[in-house]
């Protein structure tokens, strides 16, 4: 089972610890990716993510169902936060219960490391003399 | 035949909008489109990648474009 949200409002943890929540899961583990203040020393002051919505999600129902298979996990709950956000805010959270704990590491590790190449999400670093798309440059 | 184009993130910032019409000729492919894009707005280059989406999917260079698809230009991509 999957469950993939793109959200303009403040994520909440424990709606991907519940979904993913099975008698027959004996471990599940949950990435939260966080609003960072400063980037390589620079104060940041509120970022901005902006997706293409349709493919973002889609792409992130593929790398959810690619995780499936290749580590058996029993549910998979992806929330991706889109629109300003201030510092400490969630911007993703990830939740993967599995039978066993190693795989639940593992696909939790995969569908971060994936959706940060491949999902059509853009993040705007707001600091105090300019913006910048992140990464976008060599 | 007539395209049309949305841009997102940095790519939006370098066209100055979030979409683009262009005509193009019949056979004309991805890679033949970024070229395109590239020539007409060269910043793009600068990118550390650009890649293109038709009807939400990412497609090779080698791919067809037809007038009814919705095309995408997809900068580096920075979620999660």
């Amino acid at each position: 089972m999957i469950d993939i949200q793109l959200k303009d409002t403040p994520l909440i943890t424990q709606e991907c610890v519940d979904y993913v929540a099975s008698a027959s899961a004996g471990g599940s583990t949950v990435f939260i990716g966080t609003v960072r203040n400063q980037t390589k020393g620079k104060p940041v002051l509120r970022l901005e993510f902006e997706s293409y919505a349709p493919m973002a999600i889609s792409e992130m129902r593929k790398i959810a169902e690619q995780a499936q298979a290749k580590w058996n996990c029993e549910k998979i709950s992806i929330h991706h936060r889109v629109g300003v956000l201030d510092i400490g805010e969630i911007a993703v959270i990830i939740a993967v219960a599995t039978p066993h704990r190693k795989a639940a590491f593992e696909a939790c590790e995969y569908c971060i490391d994936t959706l940060k190449e491949t999902v059509p999400i853009w993040k705007k670093e707001f600091f105090e003399d300019g913006e910048v798309w992140v990464a976008a440059h060599p | 035949m007539k395209i049309n184009i949305l841009a997102f993130g940095i790519a939006k910032d370098i066209i100055n909008s979030s979409t683009l019409g262009l005509e193009i000729s019949d056979g004309t492919t991805v890679g033949q489109l970024k070229a395109q894009l590239t020539s007409q707005f060269p910043d793009f280059e600068k990118l550390r990648s650009l890649s293109i989406a038709v009807n939400q999917e990412y497609q090779e260079d080698d791919f067809l474009l037809s007038e009814k698809d919705e095309i995408v230009i997809i900068p580096p991509v920075s979620g999660g």
